[in-house]
């Protein structure tokens, strides 16, 4: 009885020890350096895949005409506002032009006054010639002095010269009207082309000077965006690749567009590669100029190839590569990384072949010697 | 023989079990804090291999870019280059700031990694899930600390960012998770603030009568435009070529660019030495006080648990037990109760470790230690109960 009692206790006492002992030697096992490293593993494919470059830029406009004065003076009236509709040689607004119609009108007169002395030099050259004619015919009947004859000869040279004169300062006076006039015209601020008023930078009473612009119109159907794309991953950017544009006011809308053309000058300070992408069809309502845009650029399907995530590709000692799993045996081989597209597949130029498995995810950084416990997805991440 | 140990354990096994899953709780309680000191310095260590460099190349005279801020042009990696010995480099930014998504935000560091840059210095190193940065803008990958998903929009000041790749136990040295972003946005970020700070300093900047001169049209454009450029970055990460030591290259680069670089081991002396070194010792000052507390503890219980056999020791005594079967059977109780303490506190840490929002160590060698430093304190305890054992009256078995 009483040894049935004692056993009882005993297995009771075990019944409690024992799972402690399994919880303990279990959790021996599976933390710290004992622990095996959770992974995943995918194999390498051949597959094609088309590269994608990524750019950010803005909106702008292809012909932009900022409208201002050639000399500084005062704006007298503006008859645009931003956003109205204009046409080639439609009046936007003028100058003030201080003195010049002034001007304009003193020319009229000097005009009137330079035809009015055209006149009496005409009067006096018509009357030295009558003189002339009459006295040479007086000499030769010798009822006049040759003196005299002479005199009235030189008063006709006088007179034809003065009419010379008159005539040359009549077309001064009148070339003079036209400069005064044209000065005047400088003054109306006229746009160049059809287009669209985006900026009206002075307002009537301010005073600007010469090259300020006052109104901005663009010709709205030239609208690009010029797009900066980080040297490094710019690759194989030409024109006429097609480009998907996403507007940041319209995000998730994608619009169609292409590469017109990249520019021969990068930048070097910010090591971009700068090109212009037009749209295919305008979208409308037009997008502001200097909106941010998105641009994917894709190039051409290349043929296939070895290809992994670019979560496989590791860095070990300096070495680009990656950890082959090879009859559950881990080692770290050093590949040569070939073009890879938007969507982190990159293709692998030497180092693996199809069909090789590498490991994909892992929970922390590997080595050689790490035990490997191979998931379909890691815990953590599917959370 | 029979083992008067185990007899009188299992005469109350119950209250014995029940009394190591207590200490066991305790001793639990002071493993998991030697665990939040080894996290601490462990999380310097971590920030430091993710970084896969070997020079950190930082303003000069800094202790940067970690321990203190520093900015240095972001085209001197080009110079930096070319010194002999640097097989790479990379320009990197941190920033601790709250990254926002949605209604929540979350403290993290933004790194700034080169885009294009895969398997350059910076990079995380592995990921968990999704896959790394492939644009040059607008893609995040975050540490799983942050609670954010694939696909998620997370918002870094002014810019939306989409998580596409999930990595883990990239943290700063507070233990704050990293968000990683292309480095000409980290950048930005660094600079414009939010759009009211822009907006107010573009104000600011044109009420000033020297930028915004009326004789001078354009002149307010270029100082706004050359205010809204930020060409710096925090540090620049240098790979070493193989043969070189990378103190001699630290040396060039201090010598012929005028920056100052530190090795990997500066870094360490850096981050644990100086950054965290008043944390973690407030840790470890806890550390110890926690530690004389459950060794106490431990020993006020053996005491007690003895001194409740004080008058079957005696009946022993009585019945002419040897001193040493008595001595042999308090330190063996003493023993095993050390040893279920330990057990459960060793289970208790492990499973409680992950539950601590900062990351916690447990290092096999404190383990170990903590076990022998628990049965030394068990087998102490047990001989201040034994001499009290030793001393007592066989007349008390049967007296009052």
């Amino acid at each position: 009885m009483k040894t049935i009692r004692i056993q009882g206790r005993s297995l009771a006492l075990l019944a409690v020890v024992l799972p402690l002992l399994a919880l303990f030697v279990y959790v021996v096992l599976r933390s710290g350096p004992l622990a095996p490293v959770t992974v995943t593993v995918s194999t390498v494919e051949a597959r094609s895949i088309s590269p994608g470059l990524f750019g950010v830029g803005t909106v702008e406009a292809r012909f932009s005409y900022r409208i201002g004065p050639t000399i500084a003076g005062r704006v007298k009236r503006l008859d645009v506002h931003v956003g109205d509709r204009v046409h080639a040689g439609q009046l936007l607004g003028e100058m003030d032009p201080v003195d010049l119609d002034d001007r304009v009108r003193a020319q009229e007169a000097a005009l009137k006054h330079a035809q009015a002395a055209l006149h009496e030099a005409e009067a006096r050259q018509a009357y030295a010639q009558s003189q002339a004619k009459r006295y040479e015919q007086l000499l030769i009947t010798h009822t006049t002095s040759e003196e005299i004859a002479a005199t009235k000869k030189q008063d006709l040279k006088i007179a034809n010269a003065a009419l010379v004169a008159a005539r040359q300062n009549l077309a001064r006076v009148r070339a003079d009207g036209a400069a005064v006039v044209a000065q005047r015209n400088n003054l109306r601020l006229v746009s160049p082309v059809d287009g669209l008023v985006v900026a009206r930078d002075a307002e009537p009473g301010s005073t600007v000077v010469a090259g300020q612009s006052v109104v901005e119109v663009i010709d709205p159907q030239s609208l690009w965006i010029h797009v900066r794309f980080d040297q490094n991953s710019a690759t194989g950017l030409t024109a006429d690749l097609p480009a998907k544009i996403t507007l940041r006011s319209r995000n998730g809308q994608s619009l169609k567009g292409g590469v017109l053309r990249v520019e021969p000058l990068a930048d070097p300070v910010t090591e971009e590669i700068l090109a212009k992408i037009v749209f295919d069809d305008l979208p409308d309502p037009l997008p502001p100029i200097g909106e941010l845009a998105e641009v994917t650029v894709t190039l051409p399907e290349l043929p296939a190839m070895p290809v992994v995530s670019n979560a496989v590709v590791r860095t070990e000692g300096g070495q680009l590569g990656v950890w082959q799993v090879e009859d559950g045996e881990l080692h770290f081989v050093s590949v040569k990384l070939g073009q890879g597209n938007l969507d982190g597949q990159v293709q692998i130029r030497e180092g693996l072949a199809i069909g090789d498995h590498v490991v994909v995810y892992s929970e922390k950084a590997l080595s050689k010697r790490s035990r490997l416990h191979i998931v379909e997805q890691l815990p953590e991440a599917a959370k | 023989m029979i083992s008067l140990a185990g007899r009188d354990i299992l005469n109350a096994w119950g209250k014995f079990v029940f009394t190591g899953i207590g200490l066991g709780l305790l001793i639990g309680v002071t493993l998991t804090m030697a665990g939040v000191y080894r996290g601490m310095v462990d999380d310097g260590k971590a920030l430091l291999d993710n970084s896969g460099a070997d020079l950190w190349v930082v303003q000069l005279g800094t202790l940067g870019p970690y321990a203190e801020s520093s900015s240095i042009n972001d085209d001197v990696y080009r110079s930096i280059l070319s010194v002999p010995g640097v097989a790479q480099t990379a320009n990197v930014t941190y920033l601790t700031m709250q990254v926002r998504q949605g209604r929540r935000d979350v403290r993290s560091m933004v790194v700034g990694i080169v885009a294009g840059g895969l398997g350059k210095p910076g990079w995380p190193p592995y990921l968990v899930a999704g896959r790394q940065i492939t644009r040059s803008h607008y893609e995040a990958v975050a540490d799983i600390a942050t609670g954010f998903k694939l696909g998620d929009r997370i918002q870094v000041r002014r810019n939306h960012y989409t998580v596409v790749g999930l990595t883990r136990r990239m943290v700063s040295s507070s233990g704050d998770p990293m968000v990683f972003i292309p480095l000409k946005d980290a950048q930005e970020a660094q600079f414009l603030k939010d759009n009211d700070a822009v907006l107010k300093q573009r104000q600011r900047t044109a009420e000033n009568p020297s930028f915004n001169r009326p004789g001078v049209p354009g002149l307010l454009d270029a100082v706004i435009a050359s205010q809204s450029k930020n060409p710096y970055v925090n540090a620049v990460l240098v790979r070493i070529q193989p043969g070189y030591s990378a103190n001699e290259v630290a040396q060039k680069i201090h010598r012929w660019q005028r920056l100052t670089a530190y090795t990997r081991s500066q870094m360490e002396e850096i981050l644990i030495g100086k950054l965290i070194a008043t944390s973690s010792k407030q840790i470890g000052m806890f550390l110890v006080i926690l530690a004389i507390v459950s060794a106490a503890i431990v020993a006020f219980i053996i005491y007690t648990l003895t001194m409740d056999k004080i008058r079957e020791i005696a009946v022993l005594k009585l019945i002419g037990t040897r001193n040493r079967t008595i001595a042999a059977m308090i330190m063996q109780q003493a023993i095993a109760l050390g040893v279920i303490g330990f057990v459960v506190g060793k289970i208790t840490a492990t499973f409680a470790a992950p539950l601590f929002p900062k990351y916690v160590l447990l290092m096999p060698l404190d383990t170990v230690a903590g076990f022998f430093a628990i049965l030394i304190i068990c087998v102490l305890a047990s001989l201040i109960a034994i001499r009290m054992a030793l001393k007592v009256d066989p007349a008390e078995a049967i007296g009052g």
